[in-house]
């Protein structure tokens, strides 16, 4: 409850920052979100292309926050995404099976390349202690330089050296059911993976004993190991996990939102997942209303470009801005715990904040 | 073989340069106790602001005065960005590794955000930075000579004398030992009377100063355009830091570790003897070797003993 209010005055605050940035270069705040709004949600075709914007941001959400629920800081989920997405999209291209069982098979691609890039690192953790910040960084410019030979080296698109060989229809995610539901989006099956995830690992946190454990080590990994958990199995589990969530991003989104791969670009949605686990406040359904926010924001900003002279860069902007109130909740709190005193020394009354609306 | 080499050798320095600078900043706020890894933003925007200036500058006044003119300005950008993150990990106590990314989405964001707006196209081109020049008398020395002093940058010299100036200041003054003590140990360092709070400001503005003169020094030297990313570099000086094992000669030499990885990689292609070499092995080499090295110094690391934690005055 509390989280919740937080991050949703961490999100107004984003777009008030946002409204000012508009001011500043001279735009109407109120014409420029009408016409965010508008593009993300305006009508079916448009929702169906804000779900799939949002589709690899709930994984990598998901990643980043069942890392840091073991204390982990998983920073390396657009080198994840990469490798996943590498793999899916190398068994869609080299094997000729049929569509559901060619789908399952550039799925658990997609696991074990984003998993075994994400093992490196927590095995590094867990033997050697090394800090999984920097060598998750590492990981993602290995990723980045592989991508940037293995594509052209072996799955060389037909017309540009930069991109990967088109996927056929029937080797994608997409659909034709969905795709006429949504009149033409590019919305994909990657969304019910997305939903389907979000599900197992909160039953996973919550419900079993790997979840308590890992949660456990988050909480404090000296108590844990005294409590006779085996943390060093725990964080390279974790992160294992958390890297199978951010490679399954690279599923959706180069198979699935996309049907090629660009080389020499690290997939942004790696680190907006951060952004997504800090405002979705680490539990998995906060990471699925996070990413839709942020699926919202980006797809509208390209209309709202299109319409009025407003740099798309806004989006990100605003998704920066909230991530830094978010990370600065304590100024939040403090706020709220004053607001909360002069009110209950006023009428003696501490009933719980009023809900604000979605903005 | 000798020609590669010499050929090499200016480019490289070239490169590490602003990697060096950088790391230095990161030096300053990490030896204070908060854990910056916000370089990355902070580079972007001092690149961002150097680039708007001399860009602004550049049919207003002529020679090298503006492009002194757009580091100064990268560097008070560089310091007001760094505010942002020291308010959020020294007064709120905020995880200073996600204040750190904030600072990387805002400056990777706004900056774009705002040259898209001036400019149209997002980037912003300089028609001028500063020109190599062969340093006098020295570069006549044999061997010596054409390997450092020949196609050098001003910058190159200047940022070589703040490296210089750090080692003496963190090393010898009063305030450097003050500094590390608050990295080490700071509710002894404020029993002893020193201001933490002020202490850590300081080294993260000193961070963002130098981070920022680092991302200015790119746009002025080698680059010529700002497009929205400094491909990475904070990171690499992040890495650079920890590699160095927090000591300034140390970063000197890791810094020049990853200059000469990422020039021979750059270049491969038109040398024959490297061009045996697939380029992969080349561009992934100084991360694959940084990854090998965090291992190896992982039993004796030299890490501030309280980097990343948030200064509470009360504990034990």
């Amino acid at each position: 409850m509390r989280n919740t209010i937080v991050s949703l005055i961490s999100i107004i605050l984003g777009l008030i920052a946002g409204g000012l940035l508009m001011l500043f270069i001279g735009a109407s705040p109120i014409e420029g979100y009408t016409y965010l709004f508008q593009g993300a949600l305006k009508n079916i075709s448009r929702i169906g292309d804000t779900l799939a914007t949002a589709t690899p941001l709930v994984f990598t959400g998901l990643a980043v926050a069942f890392a840091f629920r073991t204390g982990l800081f998983n920073i390396g989920a657009a080198g994840q995404m990469l490798i996943g997405g590498l793999c899916a999209t190398a068994v869609a291209l080299t094997f000729d099976l049929s569509r559901p069982i060619l789908i399952l098979v550039m799925i658990l691609a997609g696991i074990v390349g984003g998993g075994l890039w994400a093992f490196i690192p927590g095995y590094f953790k867990a033997r050697f202690n090394v800090h999984e910040v920097v060598s998750t960084i590492m990981m993602n410019w290995i990723a980045y330089w592989t991508v940037y030979y293995v594509v052209p080296g072996y799955f060389k698109g037909e017309f540009l050296e930069t991109e990967s060989r088109k996927l056929a229809e029937e080797s994608t995610l997409r659909t034709p059911w969905l795709t006429e539901m949504f009149q033409g989006s590019y919305i994909n099956l990657g969304l019910f993976f997305a939903v389907i995830a979000v599900i197992i690992i909160a039953f996973i946190i919550n419900k079993t004993t790997l979840g308590f454990e890992l949660k456990a080590v988050g909480f404090n990994r000296h108590a844990a190991e005294y409590a006779g958990m085996k943390v060093n199995r725990n964080i390279i589990l974790s992160m294992l996990i958390s890297g199978a969530l951010a490679g399954l991003g690279g599923v959706a989104l180069y198979t699935g939102n996309a049907s090629s791969m660009q080389i020499g670009i690290l997939p942004s949605q790696g680190y907006d997942g951060i952004a997504v686990a800090l405002l979705g406040a680490n539990s998995p359904i906060g990471v699925f209303f996070a990413a839709l926010l942020f699926g919202i924001l980006y797809s509208g900003t390209g209309f709202m470009n299109a319409m009025i002279e407003i740099p798309p860069e806004l989006a990100n902007t605003i998704i920066a801005i909230i991530i830094y109130f978010a990370a600065t909740s304590v100024m939040i709190h403090r706020l709220l715990n004053k607001f909360r005193k002069t009110r209950s020394n006023a009428n003696d009354v501490n009933g719980p904040v009023g809900k604000k609306g979605e903005a | 073989m000798w020609t590669i080499i010499e050929q090499i050798f200016p480019y490289a320095i070239v490169f590490t340069i602003p990697l060096l600078i950088t790391a230095l900043g990161g030096l300053f706020s990490e030896r204070s106790g908060i854990v910056n890894i916000g370089l990355e933003g902070l580079m972007i925007s001092g690149a961002f602001a150097s680039a708007l200036t001399v860009n602004f500058l550049q049919d207003k006044m002529q020679g090298s005065t503006i492009l002194w003119i757009g580091l100064l300005v990268a560097v008070v950008v560089g310091i007001l960005f760094s505010l942002l993150h020291a308010f959020a990990s020294i007064n709120l106590s905020a995880d200073q590794v996600i204040s750190g990314t904030a600072i990387n989405m805002i400056a990777m964001a706004l900056t774009v955000f705002l040259a898209r707006n001036i400019t149209g196209s997002g980037n912003i081109r300089i028609t001028s930075g500063f020109t190599p020049f062969d340093v006098p008398v020295l570069s006549q020395i044999p061997i010596i000579g054409d390997l450092l002093f020949t196609k050098t940058y001003a910058t190159t010299w200047f940022i070589l004398v703040v490296l210089l100036l750090s080692a003496f200041i963190l090393n010898k003054t009063k305030f450097g030992l003050r500094l590390k003590s608050c990295g080490e140990f700071p509710q002894a360092a404020q029993a002893a009377g020193i201001n933490v709070v002020r202490i850590r400001y300081i080294g993260v503005m000193i961070s963002g100063a130098l981070a920022g003169l680092g991302g200015a020094i790119i746009i002025l030297t080698y680059a010529g355009e700002f497009t929205g990313s400094v491909s990475g570099l904070g990171f690499l000086a992040l890495a650079s830091l920890i590699f160095g094992q927090w000591r300034p000669l140390g970063i000197l030499g890791a810094t020049l570790f990853f200059g000469f990885a990422s020039t021979i990689a750059n270049v491969s292609q038109v040398i024959p003897e490297l061009a045996v070499i697939p380029p992969i092995i080349l561009k992934i080499f100084p991360y694959v070797v940084t990854l090998i090295a965090l291992v190896i110094f992982s039993k004796s690391s030299q890490a501030p003993k309280a980097a990343g934690e948030p200064f509470d005055p009360g504990k034990r």
